[in-house]
């Protein structure tokens, strides 16, 4: 667990040492690695948390405190009966684990609703009022996926087996044919990604799974190679270059959506809500297409010839509908 | 080894408190409770400790410890005591099965990138304190992620748990102008990847739908606690489908040139081909995003009707073309 770069505060450590005592109570001699891990702390946080833990007990005479050790690299708390239980989960904690397994039910395909049930009945029994709480968050891991589709991706994964896909590629219009070595199956924003190792990019790549047209199992072996890894996607899922081009948009207080859906570099805002963005990008047809449906409410101030292409790729799409190309708006 | 005041001591001071209260079988009185805690004996004076004890009481209900008051005074005097019941304290034996247990790790990692991480890794800790490690490992290969990036998103889940009214600034869709809004929060969602609050707008008096990302600034509690109740029938996502989800439903006759308009190809309920072109028959839900979709093929993809999103296809390009016409050189 990444703690913030903020002090933890005293009640906070509190609630978590109530939480590793009856952990490690239960797991005697426990490698102190392993158990930092496990607690999602460092080393040396578990070793100052033990030495506190030393100092405590329900009264001070010895055999009243609590009896924490690290010996030969393993820990030992003992004497803690006090606090042997963990307490109850708190409201965040159910609440996080109760709106994940309801979130879990509603995946297509997902083999073990049967498991998710039982254990939020379970759980729903053991927290009580939170239970009514939690039900007012909701979430939905919708994304349209059909869930064979769902089922046999997960299944090249767990199997190490190669997959075919015939893959859309929208922003270039375009059906591509590759093999790919799954490596997980991700749902993020909503959408469900295969993330694997394509032999055509040579290269890890995210598959946005409605776009996949067909998904074959391979018989062949799909473990990914050595070099292939995760991308880190908690900054989404487009990852820009330093190399890519710089283009700068000027958008209209109706378009100031856009900033919010696509990853820009910097905002500027304008008195009258209209902002100037900058965004990188490698391939500017995406941002052609993005700049056609915005219908003038977005407009490239830079570079000068992708403006020109804008332009250019409307006047022939306005020919294309028979209509009067160089026209202005009202002219028509 | 620590310093007498300083988190460290404080934190030594209450899991002190906690443990006596916890170990004992009737309520301590005050008076008691300072010569168990050695913390309290650096307190300067009577009241200094009573201060103390006051707030250390209140952090631990704050924490959820069940620390309950007991009048353990003879018939003339009223004095209190205090202690910690262990069933009330203690988190319930639940026997999960290791198929249980391993979709609550998943339902725990969904946060895992979220703001939330830190209690759903601390809640699965929990359950798993009994010490048996028999977390399936069936559910490897899926990785469902939830995201919490919206600043608004911690403050409103208090108050939606809390049933605590909030003020906040928002900015409007259409014209982007922002207003202060007071609400009742209800419910909090995501839904298709976006974070939202149903509830009531007190100062229009009417329930309402607002998107995290459109809040702008911080997000306050106003109420007390409790202070309002949500509708026994309120579901936030039937909510939010019905407000901000699609409106109409039509099917376009779309023209798209060979070897172009995959994903309309793809939703085409009907297609047959002239010369260069194949006509499609394709349903769509709302006229404007469906105008946005075809519109992003430029001169690939012709819509020829119906009318009213044919007219919308027209009007983005020549507002396109319009626009960069005034800039480009």
């Amino acid at each position: 667990m990444r703690r913030g770069r903020t002090a933890e505060s005293a009640t906070d450590r509190l609630s978590r040492l109530l939480t590793m005592v009856p952990w490690l109570v239960n797991r005697p001699g426990i490698d102190l690695t392993e158990a930092a891990a496990g607690l999602g702390v460092s080393e040396d946080q578990l070793e100052s948390d033990l030495q506190l833990l030393f100092l405590c007990g329900y009264g001070q005479m010895p055999d009243e405190l609590i009896d924490a050790q690290v010996e030969g690299g393993r820990v030992f708390v003992t004497n803690a009966d006090a606090i042997a239980r963990p307490l109850r989960l708190g409201v965040d904690e159910a609440l996080t684990l109760m709106v994940g397994l309801r979130a879990l039910a509603a995946i297509p395909g997902l083999g073990e609703r049967a498991a998710v049930e039982r254990a939020l009945a379970k759980l729903e029994q053991a927290t009580g009022a939170t239970a009514a709480a939690a039900a007012r968050v909701d979430v939905a891991i919708d994304g349209d996926v059909e869930a064979a589709l769902l089922v046999d991706a997960r299944r090249a994964v767990q199997e190490h087996r190669r997959v075919h896909l015939r893959y859309l590629v929208p922003s270039r219009d375009e059906a591509t044919e590759r093999d790919v070595d799954p490596m997980r199956v991700v749902n993020l924003d909503a959408r469900w990604y295969l993330e694997g190792w394509c032999h055509r990019a040579q290269d890890t790549r995210l598959f946005r799974l409605d776009r996949i047209e067909s998904l074959e199992v391979l018989a062949a072996d799909g473990t990914p190679p050595e070099q292939a890894t995760w991308r880190d996607l908690d900054a989404g899922t487009f990852q820009p270059h330093e190399d890519d081009v710089l283009v700068t948009v000027r958008l209209e207080p109706g378009a100031a959506w856009v900033s919010d859906y696509y990853p820009v570099e910097w905002v500027e805002d304008g008195p009258d809500g209209s902002q100037v963005v900058g965004l990188r990008t490698a391939d500017t047809l995406w941002l052609q297409r993005l700049l056609w449906r915005l219908g003038g409410r977005g407009v490239v101030l830079d570079p000068p010839g992708l403006g020109q292409e804008v332009r250019a790729g409307a006047q022939a799409a306005l020919t294309a509908y028979g209509e009067a190309a160089g026209a202005d708006p009202g002219d028509g | 080894m620590s310093t007498p005041t300083g988190p460290a001591a404080k934190t030594e001071r209450l899991l002190n408190l906690v443990m006596c209260l916890l170990y004992t079988r009737r309520p301590l009185p005050k008076s008691r409770i300072r010569d168990l805690v050695p913390q309290y004996g650096s307190a300067a004076s009577d009241e200094a400790f009573d201060r103390m004890f006051e707030r250390d009481k209140d952090e631990l209900r704050e924490l959820g410890i069940p620390l309950v008051t007991a009048d353990i005074g003879g018939v003339w005097d009223d004095e209190q005591g205090y202690r910690i019941d262990q069933r009330e304290y203690a988190l319930p034996e639940i026997d999960f099965a290791p198929d249980e247990l391993a979709v609550l790790g998943l339902a725990s990692r969904v946060w895992a990138h979220a703001s939330l991480a830190g209690p759903a890794a601390q809640a699965m800790r929990k359950l798993k304190a009994a010490g048996i490690e028999r977390d399936a490992d069936s559910l490897v290969g899926i990785e469902p992620r939830l995201r919490t990036s919206e600043p608004g998103f911690d403050p409103l889940k208090n108050a939606v748990v809390f049933q605590q009214a909030v003020e906040f600034a928002y900015r409007t869709a259409g014209a982007g102008e922002t207003r202060v809004r007071h609400v009742e929060p209800w419910g909090l969602a995501s839904w298709h990847g976006r974070w939202y609050l149903t509830g009531r707008d007190t100062d229009k008096d009417a329930p309402r739908v607002f998107r995290l990302s459109r809040i702008a600034g911080p997000v306050t509690a106003v109420g007390s606690r409790g202070s309002f109740s949500v509708p026994e029938d309120h579901r936030p996502h039937e909510m939010i489908r019905t407000e901000v989800g699609p409106q109409r439903t039509g099917t376009a006759t779309v023209r798209a040139r060979a070897g172009r308009g995959h994903a309309l190809r793809r939703r085409a309920l009907g297609s047959r081909d002239e010369g260069e072109w194949s006509v499609l028959e394709v349903p769509y839900a709302d006229a404007d995003t469906f105008a946005d979709e075809v519109t992003g093929y430029g001169a690939d993809a012709v819509v020829d009707g119906p009318a009213e999103v044919r007219e919308l296809v027209v009007q983005r390009l020549r507002g396109a073309a319009a626009a960069h016409a005034r800039v480009a050189p």
